[in-house]
């Protein structure tokens, strides 16, 4: 692991002097600020159940679909285009460091990203500047959850979309598979729940415990369980691994 | 590490892709710090063997060791002591070239007090410190991407070095540059370099390997391949007189002699002849005596013709070809064979 440190340095530096990254963060904050602002909209017009931020959380898919495919479709399929995976794979770095370092550096800027929208609430109390709204725009719990959700659901995403770029040599391929796994993972396994209710109870159960959408009503009520992380954490290690092997076996 | 044995080892290496076999039972070994040329015709599997050395694809079967390591058993070990510099040269657009070859440094494992110096080191060696220093990759010219490529691949000191046609697509004067860079690690490292180039193998490398369809044809030094493969003496006579008194003067030194003039008379009315005998024999001192003796004749130039590695190489994938495909002699009456993936090599013109 000695060559990770290098390796992810290497990958923060072509990120962040890539125009691509900044295009793709400028449109991610308008979307989600455009979202933030019609929630506070339906807020005003009418009384809603849940807060601001819980129905912003809501919506995390929606950057999830583009996001992610974009900032992982490059990471490793275009690395074996050019033939550079080749020659990194010659140095004594392993397939796992490789993979490792092409994650975490998806992984901090998927974080950042979402740490940004962290200043939508802060500027709409600042603009309305009521002691009530404040305690509905900034719930402590509803944040923490919220962003932690987004935090540790992202392992699993940002590590699909390596998956996908592992897969071939092709960046549209890559961005195409890594949206349809996304889509299958997340509205696929809600569909999925809908349909397992007159199955028996051993997969309605399995299904349940698939719920990404479940999981962030949990999160976003506060409620912090031990079994999405597991989930989270076990599934990004299996799918890491498998990139690795896909790495280690077509360079 | 065995100190005293070959830096590179190959015994009956084979791999398969599929159905296509791409290397078939090739055996070699390189001495340290030799210079050893692949060649091969495209598709040979010249870049599949050094992929396997590098351990970058595992081999169907068969031993491959770098420095008395087995490649498949310990590759990290070997990517430790190789430097690999693969066909086309792929880099990153948007480094400096100070800036990736540090970030190389660091995943070979260079210490970090070492790597300042050591990269400074190779661009002196691959003259990339003064002009091409803190320019992006991406805008140097394919010369300069070159020696970027061959910084990279001598920068941790390695045994052995493996570059994949290191001269494809450089102009002579630059091709003169890597030959020479090449020539500078002769004695220190061993260096495996492939090319389809004849001529540049012949004078760079210690040892030659030809390789076709993925079988070894022939190894050894070029004055050894020589004598296995060529098996005749080859003259070039500038010549003026009577040519159809001329067939029993030449007989007369050695029957099984053939001769051809190989133009027309120029002004002045010299003929160019080739003169061949079938052995390897020096008869231009009896060809200048007898030429002598009748007067009628002048002679302007004699001068025996080196057999080329080009002559080598058509020889030794003739005789692969004519060992591969026996029922071709077998059945001359069967429809046209299919024809090899490469053309089959012809006999090259005899310079006039």
């Amino acid at each position: 692991m000695k060559h990770l440190p290098h390796l992810l340095k290497n990958e923060l530096r072509a990120l962040f002097i890539s125009p691509a990254t900044y295009i793709a963060a400028v449109l991610f904050l308008i979307l989600m600020g455009w979202l933030y602002w019609r929630i506070l909209l339906q807020f005003s017009l009418e009384p809603q159940d849940d807060l601001p931020s819980a129905l912003f959380f809501q919506l995390f898919w929606l950057p999830v679909f583009f996001m992610v495919p974009l900032l992982t479709m490059k990471s490793l399929a275009e690395e074996r285009r050019r033939g550079t995976l080749e020659t990194l794979m010659t140095t004594p770095a392993t397939g796992m460091e490789i993979v490792l370092s092409k994650f975490a550096a998806a992984y901090i800027f998927y974080c950042c990203l979402w740490l940004l929208t962290l200043g939508f609430p802060i500027l709409a109390n600042l603009s309305l500047n009521s002691p009530m709204m404040e305690d509905r725009l900034l719930d402590r719990a509803t944040l923490f959850g919220g962003y932690l959700f987004v935090a540790i659901s992202g392992l699993l995403f940002i590590s699909v979309g390596i998956f996908a770029s592992s897969l071939t040599r092709s960046q549209v391929v890559a961005g195409m598979l890594s949206f349809c796994l996304l889509f299958i993972i997340t509205i696929g396994m809600r569909a999925l729940h809908e349909e397992a209710v007159s199955w028996g109870p051993w997969l309605r159960e399995t299904v349940d415990y698939m719920q990404i959408f479940r999981h962030l009503e949990e999160f976003s009520r506060g409620v912090i369980d031990t079994r999405p992380f597991f989930f989270y954490i076990s599934n990004t290690a299996l799918i890491l691994g498998l990139s690795v092997i896909v790495v280690e076996a077509k360079a | 590490m065995n100190a005293s044995g070959p830096n590179i080892e190959v015994h009956n290496l084979h791999k398969r892709f599929g159905q296509v076999s791409a290397v078939e039972d090739i055996t070699f070994e390189v001495g340290k710090g030799q210079i050893m040329g692949f060649l091969g015709p495209n598709g040979a599997g010249k870049s599949t063997t050094m992929r396997i050395l590098c351990g970058i694809i595992p081999a169907t079967s068969g031993v491959a060791r770098i420095c008395g390591i087995s490649v498949a058993n310990h590759p990290n070990e070997v990517k430790r002591r190789i430097g690999y510099m693969p066909e086309n040269n792929p880099l990153p657009d948007d480094m400096r070239v100070v800036e990736y070859l540090r970030y190389r440094g660091h995943l070979k494992e260079i210490p970090g007090r070492k790597l300042k110096q050591r990269v400074e080191t190779v661009m002196e060696l691959c003259d990339l410190r003064r002009r091409a220093r803190r320019r992006v990759i991406g805008t140097l010219s394919k010369g300069y991407r070159q020696r970027v490529g061959i910084a990279d691949a001598i920068l941790a000191e390695p045994d052995v070095i493996v570059m994949d046609e290191p001269t494809i697509g450089l102009d002579p004067h630059q091709i003169l540059a890597v030959r020479d860079l090449i020539d500078s690690f002769r004695g220190e490292m061993t260096v495996i370099l492939s090319s389809h180039i004849l001529a540049e193998i012949e004078v760079s490398c210690d040892c030659v390997i030809i390789i076709n369809n993925g079988r070894l044809v022939a190894t050894g030094s070029p004055v050894n391949l020589r004598t296995e493969f060529i098996h005749n003496t080859i003259y070039d006579l500038q010549l003026q007189g009577d040519l159809a008194a001329l067939d029993p003067l030449l007989k007369s030194i050695h029957p099984d002699l053939t001769w051809a003039p190989s133009s027309d008379p120029d002004e002045s009315g010299f003929y160019s002849l080739t003169i061949e005998v079938p052995q390897i024999e020096n008869i231009g001192e009896e060809i200048l005596l007898l030429l002598q003796r009748h007067a009628e004749y002048r002679v302007r130039a004699l001068h025996a013709v080196e057999p080329s590695l080009e002559d080598i190489f058509l020889a030794a994938t003739k005789r692969s070809w004519n060992e591969s495909m026996p029922e071709k002699a077998v059945n001359p009456q069967a429809t046209e064979p299919a024809r090899p993936p490469v053309p089959h090599p012809t006999p090259p013109d005899r310079p006039g």
